[in-house]
């Protein structure tokens, strides 16, 4: 099997009346990798937050569309057992819910009645990932993200897509506020999911991270809109000589929303 | 302003069903006594919520309920209050106001111990009954609703531990108002004489969504010295009934008195539980759990009262409000002058899951005296829509999401609860509640 297909077309996104998203087009299929780069505030995670479907986020315009399915339909959790994930740049805390029952749940909620999985197996598959992520165990009966450092979220977010095993994932700047140990480690949890029917959105500002886990496709985004597409070679460029000749490439004095 | 007591029942009405069950002269008197108080007392005033046009006076006073031969014979939602593994031997069912099934451990009765209903031990044990009836705990002139409760009280059970006695299964009523109309005017009264122990649980058991009923509920726990009464409630009435509920407790010398109140309701509902921490070196302990949903208001008030030396009070609250459901928690900490090294505590924590729900969290500590520690906390929280966004991002349902969220709220108080028959009743009914 290939795997699941995302289409974004002409995704046009308001939040509380301003317009973010000013028509993105994006294709990922499975087994591809796709990073999407860009300067602070100009609609990465606005992009990530649409897909989603996070309550403040409003689509006036265009699609999104997983293997031809009608994502703007769905609710949050049917997009998510429709098999999007979304890793997200500021996770919840959430008081009272431990790491492992929310995990738990959110592997059930993809299971018939009745065909839960074991509380052993539970046990032995998170354990093995929290091994690789090199995640202290104590944070398995934790509460949800509750006072975890920057660190330990990012963690917890890469443990939570790996044990969810979604067919196509987007990871909002998962390497924002991570040590480069941290960084190799979060990078290695995410290139095991490298597979011919998992299909990635990697969005970063930095990049660090492309050191690590090498992107088939390269996007840049200003303005809320996708700029400028290439192979790996151009998240190389951006390292060495930064942002500024694709502005003046393209003639943008400010690439961030709001500026024409 | 106030509603006319317009109530169907005169004195002969009351005269009548006193003949009726033939009580002694006292208990009729009594009853005639705050019949006439009824009319000219004050509505109870809940700090914060206005009752005055709540049902407290329309209802089916007197109605029969079948005898139970065999438990194999209740209706499940009767059974879910029952513990299939571990049952305890010591049992009343009363099925609206009748006692319909009552059961006690022979060593227990051999020892002296009483477990039986309110109309019987009037009868056979009217002396010990007055003693402790509306006399040292609640009294029938607080308001027109404890005089209501006095004229009326048409159900309920007496406990009496005999001194020295321990008794260790659970003593458990279930209080079953089987008629939609039927109003249970039910008066707990459980005495525990020096050095003895016990713990008592009950549930109120209702399904009447539509009909609307009230229920007038007086508890009295009487801990003399160095008694224990392990308290546990499981309240259960359908959204038709409208609940008035005091339960009081009165701790003598080094006494202590511990409730575990699931105050699960779906109607309207007042509900006051006071302590009052008489001896020295007494302890008052009370855990509530409240998941209040629809449209029910409620008010909630917790009252420990220290008049001890070294009395310690403790309050922990937790509440959950979903829908339009609104809810006040007072939490009263009073310790009076005299009452040296005394320590009051309390913490109140509310969550609302939708944005209509209501919550209200009212710590209150009223100290006479300077030789004392007491503290509090308070806490009123909405869940972010965001939260549910994220757990829901994991395709995690809404409802899912929620019940997570509600179990992990109460669970740091279910857990606790002194009462293990209570935890699991409680688990379950949370469980019902959530979706
Ligand atoms: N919660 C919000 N309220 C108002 N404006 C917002 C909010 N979140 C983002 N924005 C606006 O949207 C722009 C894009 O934000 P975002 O998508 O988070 O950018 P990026 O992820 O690329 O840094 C920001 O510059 C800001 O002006
Ligand atoms: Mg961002």
């Amino acid at each position: 099997m290939a795997g699941s297909t995302l289409e974004i077309k002409d995704l046009h996104v308001e939040i509380e009346g301003q317009e973010i998203l000013k028509g993105v087009n994006l294709t990922i299929n499975g087994g591809e990798f796709h990073a999407v780069m860009g300067p602070n505030g100009t609609g990465k995670s606005t992009l990530a937050s649409a897909i989603m479907g996070h309550p403040k986020y409003e689509v006036t315009q265009g699609e999104v569309l997983l293997d031809g399915e009608n994502v703007l339909e769905m609710e949050v959790d049917e997009r998510a057992q429709a098999g999007l994930f979304l890793a997200m740049q500021y996770p919840s805390e959430i008081s009272g819910v431990t790491n492992s029952d929310f995990l738990r749940s959110a592997i059930n909620s993809r299971r018939e009645e009745g065909d839960e999985i074991s509380l052993m197996k539970f046990i032995k598959e998170m354990d093995a990932k929290m091994d690789t992520l090199e995640i202290d165990k104590n944070m398995a009966q934790r509460y949800l993200n509750e006072g975890f450092s920057g660190g330990e979220k990012k963690r917890n977010e890469i443990l939570q897509l790996m044990t969810i095993q979604p067919d196509i994932a987007i990871l909002d700047e998962i390497d924002s506020g991570l040590d480069i140990d941290a960084l190799k480690v979060v990078a290695k949890g995410i290139n095991e999911m490298r597979d011919d029917a998992f299909g990635c959105l990697i969005i970063t500002h930095y990049q660090r991270l492309l050191d690590y886990i090498t992107p088939d496709k390269v996007h840049v985004m200003m303005q809320g809109r996708v700029v400028k597409s290439g192979g790996p070679e151009l998240a190389k460029r951006l390292e060495e000589e930064g942002y500024d000749w694709i502005k003046e490439e393209l003639g943008i004095e400010d690439e961030t929303i709001g500026s024409k | 302003m106030a509603v006319e007591v317009s109530l169907p029942y005169d004195k002969q009405y009351v005269t009548e069903y006193s003949n009726k069950h033939s009580e002694p002269e006292w208990m009729k008197e009594l009853r005639l006594s705050a019949l006439e108080k009824s009319e000219t007392l004050p509505m109870a005033k809940p700090d914060k919520t206005n009752i005055e046009k709540w049902n407290f006076t329309d209802f089916n006073h007197d109605v029969e309920g079948e005898v139970i031969d065999s438990l194999d014979n209740l209706p499940s939602e009767i059974q879910d209050f029952l513990d299939q593994e571990n049952q305890t031997e010591n049992l009343l069912i009363q099925r609206n106001h009748t006692a319909a099934f009552t059961q006690l451990n022979k060593e227990l009765e051999d020892k002296g111990v009483i477990f039986t209903d309110i109309h019987t031990a009037l009868r056979d044990h009217a002396d010990l009954v007055k003693e402790y009836y509306m006399t040292e705990g609640v009294a029938v002139d607080e308001h027109r609703l404890t005089a209501l409760h006095a004229a009326l009280m048409n159900s309920g059970v007496f406990v009496y531990v005999p001194k020295g006695v321990q008794i260790e299964q659970p003593l458990q009523v279930i209080f079953w108002q089987e008629d939609d109309r039927a109003s249970l005017i039910n008066h707990v009264l459980v005495v525990a004489e020096e050095n003895s122990s016990v713990t008592y649980v009950e549930n109120y058991i209702s399904h009447n969504t539509e009909a609307q009923t009230s229920a007038n509920i007086v508890t009295e726990v009487i801990a003399k010295d160095n008694a224990k009464v392990s308290f546990g409630a499981v309240d259960n009435f359908a959204h038709g009934t409208t609940v008035y509920s005091n339960r009081r407790g009165i701790a003598g010398r080094d006494a202590r008195i511990e409730w575990a109140l699931g105050q699960m309701n779906e109607g309207n509902t007042v509900s006051e539980n006071i302590t009052h921490l008489v001896g020295d070196n007494s302890e008052g302990d009370t855990k509530t759990v409240v998941v209040g949903r629809g449209d029910q208001k409620q008010n909630f008030t917790t009252n420990i009262r220290h008049f001890g030396k070294e009395s310690d009070g403790y309050i922990l609250q937790h509440g959950v409000m979903k829908d339009k459901s609104s809810a006040i928690f007072n939490g009263v900490g009073k310790i009076d002058h005299g009452a040296t090294k005394s320590n009051a505590v309390q913490e109140s924590r509310v969550l609302m899951l939708s944005k209509d729900a209501r919550g209200d969290a009212n710590p209150i500590l009223l100290i006479d005296e300077d030789d004392v520690t007491a503290g509090h906390a308070a806490s009123v929280g909405r869940v972010d829509p965001v939260q549910l966004y994220y757990m829901m991002s994991r395709g995690i349902p809404k409802k899912e999401a929620e019940r997570l969220i509600i179990h992990g709220f109460l669970a740091p108080v279910v857990n606790q609860l002194p009462v293990e028959a209570v935890k699991n009743q409680l688990t379950q009914v949370i469980e019902r509640k959530v979706y």
